[in-house]
Parts: C-alpha cells; structure tokens; sequence
C-alpha cells in the first residue's frame, strides 16, 4: 500500500481497476477503449507489489464510472482484476470480472469468408466457457482464449 | 411427437444441431407418408423464395419440385448474376425484399453465416441449403433419413466418411448430425491435408462422438456399415496447389467395394468428380441415387412441418 501511495494518489470519483497481471495494464485500457483522448485523468500504475499477485498493475480512471458490461471484457485479459467504484474517495462498489457470454461488434471475424466481413455487421462472439473458446455465432469458428485476446489486441492495435 | 411438429411451425433451419432426435423423427415419419401415399396440396397458395446465390442441382431442385409438388409455388434465381447483387445491392436488402414477397426463404450463399444473417433479417422461416464452407442442414437430414430407411436405425452402426472432410460443409453438417444419433463408431478417413478442422473435432467430441482419423479407406473397409463420400471441393481452397495435390488423393470403385460387407451401403451428396467410379453405380452397396430422390419427400415434409401443412 505505501508504495503505491509514493507513485499515484488517491482519485475522488471514478474506477479503480487493481489487480490486474502484471504487465497488462496498457492492454486493459486498450479493451476499455480508453486512450486518454478524451480527457479523463488516467494513472496507470505497473509491477508494484501485490500480496495476492506478487506484482500487479493498477489502473485509475477519474471521473468515469465503468459498468459491469464495460468491465467484464477484461476478464479475457485480467480474470484477476477488481473493480472499485469510488465516489467521494470512498470505495461504493468493489466487484469482479466475469467473462460475459457474447462479445459484441468489438473485433472483425478472421474468417476472411464469413458474412459478417462482406455485409458491414457487427460480429457477435460467443465466449464458451466450458471449453475456454470463442465461437463466431455468423460462421461459426472457433478460437481459443489465448488466440481471440491475441486478435483483439492486434485489431485494437497493441501487442499482447 | 406432436410436441415437435409444434415446434416446427415457423421455424428456421440454420444449423443441423437447432434439431433433436424427436424431430428429426418426426420429419422421418412424415416423409415417409409422402413416400407411400404421396403428396396432398397443403401448402396451396403459399410462396417459396428459392435464393440460390451459388450453383446447385439437386437441393434447389429437390426443394422447388417439393414446393410444387404440395401445391405452392417458387419464386427465385440461381446465381447471384441473376440479382441486383451484380449492381451493388446488399444481400441483407435482397433478403428483405424475399421476405416481403413470399413465405419462406430457402437460401444458398457463398459466404458462412449467410443464413444466420438472413434468418434475423426475415421476418418469416429461412431455410439454409448451404453457406459456405459451414453447414448444409437439410442434406444431413436427409443423409440421416437415407440411413434409417436403409439400415432400420443409424444406432450401433460402423460409419465412414471419407473424403473432403477440410471443406465440405456437408461433412459437418452430417457429423453434427451422427451426435443427435448414436453410431457405434466414425472413421474420418482423409488425406493429411484434408482433415477434418480441430474446431469440428473439438465439438464432436465434446457431444460424445466416438471417432477415429485414418489414412486409408483399405484398413477400414470391412467394418463399414455405411461409407459417406464427398468430393474435394475445388471452389473452397484458397491455395489452387493445395487442390492439385490432393485432388486425386482417394477413389473407390467395384473392384474396392468387394471387400466389404454383403449389407455395406456407399452414399455420396452428389456431385461427384472421379472419386467415386462409375463402376460402382451397378453394385448393391449404391445407394446415393436412392439419397438423391429421397431428398423430395424429406425437403417436402420439412417445408410442410415449418410452414403448418401438418397439424
């Protein structure tokens, strides 16, 4: 706790995002859609020391307040990661990712002849817990976890 | 079994697996009804879209001359040449004006999903006869109705599929069938190149599918009670050199089929190319012309069941 205190300071409103692997701070923020473009305040604070973790990265976002839809896409990325709500430096909502069941017009299908690529629509993936796969619900291919993160990241345009 | 004609009514086909055993039985008895006491014009007055944006013989004919045949009629085409997709349409446009002229969609496209896509789009039942290199729903069917009549059951029997397992939609739309079913044992028999895709795989096994790849149609011969062969699909590879080497990698004729059981049946979904010799045409193990022609009761039964021809 001390050594995070050094490097970023509290946030008055908005999500705190702990717990994330080590490392994969960055990649969050891109499946968020966050680039700081817009001008919300971002900390992001990589490989300090976590009990639960080892080492852990941390992500603050002032001012915005990140539902459970737009959360729980990280759990592809960081199945580890908490997400506190804070509204008036208090902690309001603390709670974890779950993967949800369809991913939704985030990455183009990369079955080059599925009909999603030809006709402008929004992909649907469906994540298939039981086998840790994701399954195009248009043409039906199926990726592993590893290979669908690895996609959006690439598409999102970041490296794994 | 008056639950799944029930279910029937007004219902897309999309994927072989929106089915169950109890449909599927359902659909069987009512085609044989039409195979013994023939057609009634149940469906007078009713209009089918025949979509065929790819080429086809038999499902776009076999399912015209059931329409026809249960006094409805057919509107439609046969390449997408013949469509405003020639002069920059959207497909989903064309589908909506289908939709609005007509009370079902039987549709064939190039691209996987196609169907899927239609059937949100439409307003009425789409029928997928074929997209991509995906599923061909109604030709599992009809290859599951081809064994039951041939064989009494598809239970306990030793299957082969053998062929273009990589590409040909009807491959995974009749594995996918054979999991509704419990066949003793599959034999997916391909060159390397050929095999059947891990994602299939993965889901067959996942449904209980007792299977195992091999090489050689040889090693397995006598054990069949039903070989499925199809063609290798020349219009689905991506790399023409990967056609060519494999395009001549199997062939059954007379002379092979010797060494099988007295009772074994061969069925192909037709067209073939040259894996499947002439000479076999003439044995007691052919039985894909009896397939063919089943396909018009079977695709008859099917347009009758979702469009309220039964009750």
């Amino acid at each position: 706790m001390g050594m995070r205190e050094l490097i970023v300071s509290k946030i008055k409103d908005g999500t705190v995002i702990d717990h994330i692997p080590s490392g994969k701070a960055l990649d969050v923020l891109k499946v968020l859609g966050i680039s700081g473009g817009k001008g919300h305040r971002v900390a992001i604070v990589m490989n300090v020391e976590s009990s639960k973790l080892n080492k852990k990265d941390i992500v603050k976002i002032e001012g915005r307040f990140l539902s459970k839809d737009e959360t729980d896409i990280i759990a592809l990325i960081a199945p580890t990661a908490t997400i506190n709500i804070i509204r008036n430096f208090e902690v309001v909502e603390k709670r974890k990712v779950s993967l949800p069941r369809v991913i939704s017009g985030l990455i183009r299908c990369p079955n080059i002849t599925c009909i999603t690529r030809h006709e402008g629509i929004e992909t649907n993936f469906e994540i298939l817990s039981a086998g840790l796969r994701a399954r195009c619900s248009y043409c039906g291919i199926e990726l592993s976890y590893s290979e669908f993160v690895e996609l959006i990241l690439k598409q999102l345009g970041t490296r794994t | 079994m008056n639950k799944a004609i029930a279910r029937f009514r007004g219902r897309d086909v999309v994927s072989t697996l929106d089915f169950d055993k109890e449909d599927l039985e359902a659909l069987f008895k009512l085609a044989d009804e039409y195979v013994v006491n023939g057609y009634k014009d149940v469906l007078r007055g009713r209009v089918m879209s025949s979509a065929f944006f790819e080429p086809s013989t038999r499902t776009r004919l076999s399912f015209e001359s059931a329409m026809h045949r249960l006094g409805g009629s057919v509107i439609g085409f046969s390449s997408e040449e013949a469509t405003s997709i020639v002069k920059g349409e959207k497909f989903v446009d064309t589908i909506r004006m289908l939709d609005s002229y007509s009370d079902i969609i039987v549709i064939r496209h190039k691209y996987e999903g196609s169907a899927k896509l239609a059937a949100e789009i439409a307003e009425h039942p789409v029928i997928n006869a074929g997209d991509g290199r995906n599923e061909h729903p109604t030709q599992a069917m009809l290859d599951m109705y081809t064994i039951s009549k041939l064989k009494g059951s598809i239970n306990n029997l030793v299957i082969g599929v053998m062929g273009d397992l990589k590409y040909a939609r009807v491959v995974n739309s009749f594995l996918l069938a054979l999991t509704i079913f419990k066949p003793k044992k599959v034999y997916l028999i391909s060159h390397p190149l050929l095999r059947l895709r891990e994602d299939v795989k993965k889901l067959i096994a996942s449904r209980g599918l007792n299977f195992e790849e091999v090489n050689d149609v040889n090693l397995v011969l006598s054990e069949l009670d039903v070989l499925y062969l199809t063609r290798v699909q020349k219009e689905r590879f991506l790399d023409p050199l990967e056609y060519e080497k494999v395009k001549n990698a199997y062939r059954i004729t007379a002379e092979i089929v010797k060494k099988c059981r007295e009772d074994f049946i061969i069925l192909h979904p037709l067209p073939r190319v040259d894996e499947l010799d002439r000479s076999v045409d003439n044995t007691k193990h052919a039985a894909y012309f009896t397939q063919a022609s089943l396909g018009v009761p079977l695709r008859a039964a099917l347009l009758s069941l979702i469009l309220g021809g039964v009750h």
